[in-house]
């Protein structure tokens, strides 16, 4: 199957965090019944707000005080409703780790974790960045891994969760991020790496905001004569390990591309995977460094630490020429 | 529906099978476990809606124990109640592949069990969460916590009491088995948290002390309480204030009998001393 990306179009902006909300509307006008907790973040001008506004008897708002939700969210889904709990950044997994792992995750409750402004999205500031969550949730059983590469696909993702068993997270950028894929008629499922564009000479593996990037950099690898496949591991647990090794197989290198801490997540993963695999292929990990980030514009930062399509592509320039 | 008398004889039995169990599996809270009995037999056998051959009944009342180190009271409560013998229980303690009990409750493997628990802290918060979407659903059982006092020292415990305060949740019921004593020392000394009560109506609860929660009769008259102001807009706390290691003489306000598990001549001297004062009560 084409997968039709926004590679082929000018650049075309989506909100995941309204989708979201937007997605779960729709389910509720057909008559799904779930409960929302959220926190004081969201706007009543929002589309969770405008939800809450019209199912206030199955919303809960939990203040300033995210270990209070996500456990509360375990007790709603104890009494048999399946839960979205929407939380603030690193404000989820860093404040309410124990809750997660306890909580949810050991008692192995249908709580949907939607986790807003993923790694440096937010802005503001390490407070306010997310480049450690992957880690934590990688490393809890019971607990499924979403990040979606964009707006339409964590509607896909948000309305699978609905039959899926067990805990999840879905991980969403701020807002107002690329769309990746141009039409929605594509294969989402849970587990199962999307190739959003084939190539053989190296392979550039993104999550999240990241895939956007890959994409773009692959378009600037073609100038150049490189060809690029592009993967979006929008699941990264379980990680379908298979996509990886075949890009270990069939092409000449692997860069990991992520919005996240290069201690922990994709890149991590997909390494333990290579090791184990053991066939040497050529690998490198683009994401955030050990560091507090420097302060300034998403999109700066990106550029700061090479996140972006020129820098993507420089490293995947160097990966291709070392010797295997 | 049993009477006083019948629950305090309940509580004598629970006890001597709770130290016997604790002996036999080799690890235990035994202090948390014995001062907690009255309230957990009021519950189980007076108060709550609850069928225990049917342990999932969907109308029952829930009860976590958010203290989860003191599972072996509820797990000879279980017992007595016919849902699993105690050799079945010991067989099974801790066994790895064919385990279905622990030291800290599981609820995967136990029906009974509301809630896995053992970290402290997460009982109360997701009681909060239960009795919400039971309201959610138009479902009227109750939600009953029972906490320790020591365990108040987390934080998320407060967050929760500030949400039931909020959300008026008047159908769940905190009971503070408050002993006196956490892990190290007097509750006091490390960390006070009194006046508790005071604290928790400034928070929007209706408080009941009981001034002796190993007492059956002042316990039941708490749950009383607690039924007659359901209809009240206001979750409600039963203060009970208890003893830890009540009834046995070496445990009782010992520190030192937190965990581990009893010697045979400590289980000798145990029961001797809640048989003898059962006997010394009956003769009253």
């Amino acid at each position: 199957m084409i997968i039709q990306t926004t590679f082929d179009f000018d650049m075309m902006f989506s909100n995941a965090r309204d989708a979201f909300a937007e997605e779960m509307t729709a389910m509720a006008e057909e008559g799904y019944d779930f409960a929302f907790t959220y926190s004081d973040n969201v706007a009543p001008s929002s589309a969770a707000g405008k939800f809450i506004n019209k199912y206030p008897e199955r919303c809960f708002n939990f203040g300033i005080a995210e270990q209070n939700q996500v456990a509360a969210s375990a007790g709603i889904a104890l009494s048999g409703q399946i839960v979205f709990a929407q939380v603030f950044g690193p404000f989820l997994p860093l404040r309410a780790a124990d809750m997660i792992h306890t909580d949810v995750c050991y008692n192995d409750l249908p709580v949907r974790l939607i986790g807003t402004h993923s790694g440096v999205t937010a802005g503001g500031g390490p407070t306010h960045n997310n480049i450690a969550d992957l880690a934590l949730y990688r490393a809890i059983p019971n607990l499924t891994v979403i990040v979606p590469a964009d707006a339409g696909q964590c509607i896909k993702a948000v309305r699978e969760s609905i039959a899926y068993s067990g805990p999840m997270v879905i991980r969403i950028a701020r807002g107002d991020e690329p769309n990746v894929y141009a039409s929605q008629d594509y294969d989402f499922n849970i587990g199962k790496a999307i190739q959003i564009k084939d190539g053989d000479d190296i392979s550039l593996i993104g999550t999240g905001s990241a895939v956007y990037w890959a994409l773009m950099a692959s378009k600037a690898l073609e100038a150049d004569g490189i060809s690029a496949r592009v993967i979006d591991m929008h699941t990264i647990k379980p990680l379908d390990t298979e996509a990886i090794k075949r890009c270990a197989d069939e092409t000449g290198g692997i860069i990991t591309i992520e919005d996240h801490s290069i201690y922990g997540g994709l890149g991590s993963a997909v390494a333990e995977v290579l090791c184990e695999y053991g066939n040497g292929t050529k690998f490198a990990r683009i994401g955030m460094p050990d560091e507090f980030s420097v302060l300034g514009d998403p999109s700066e930062i990106y550029h700061y630490y090479g996140l972006d399509q020129s820098s993507i592509a420089e490293r995947a320039k160097k990966l291709c020429k070392l010797k295997r | 529906m049993l009477q006083i008398n019948e629950l305090e004889e309940k509580a004598y039995t629970i006890r001597k099978n709770l130290l016997n169990f604790i002996y036999r599996i080799g690890m235990g809270h035994l202090g948390g476990e014995l001062s907690l009995v009255e309230v957990a037999v009021a519950l189980y056998y007076r108060f709550m809606n609850y069928d225990p051959t049917n342990p999932k009944m969907t109308d029952r009342d829930r009860l976590i124990l958010s203290k989860g180190h003191c599972s072996e009271t509820l797990y000879t409560i279980f017992s007595d109640l016919g849902m699993y013998s105690m050799d079945y229980m010991v067989e099974h303690f801790e066994t790895l592949n064919t385990a279905r009990f622990g030291m800290h409750s599981n609820r995967k493997y136990v029906d009974a069990i509301e809630l896995s628990a053992g970290s402290l802290g997460h009982g109360l918060p997701v009681a909060v969460g239960l009795a919400l979407g039971a309201r959610k659903q138009g479902f009227d059982w109750n939600t009953y916590v029972i906490t320790g006092d020591g365990e108040l020292n987390e934080g998320s415990n407060w967050e929760a009491i500030m949400a039931a305060g909020h959300y008026k949740m008047n159908r769940l019921t905190m009971i503070v088995d408050k002993n006196g004593l956490q892990m190290t020392g007097p509750t006091k000394d490390v960390m006070n948290i009194d006046p508790l009560d005071m604290k928790l109506e400034a928070f929007g609860w209706d408080t009941y002390v009981v001034a002796d929660g190993n007492d059956m009769a002042q316990v039941c008259a708490a749950f009383e309480y607690v039924n007659a102001h359901r209809c009240g807009e206001k979750p409600t706390a039963v203060i009970a204030n208890t003893i830890k290691g009540k009834g046995v003489s070496f445990m009782e306000n010992n520190v030192k009998w937190h965990g581990g598990g009893i010697a045979k001549a400590e289980l000798d001297v145990a029961l001797g001393d809640i048989e003898k004062a059962w006997a010394g009560r009956n003769c009253i």
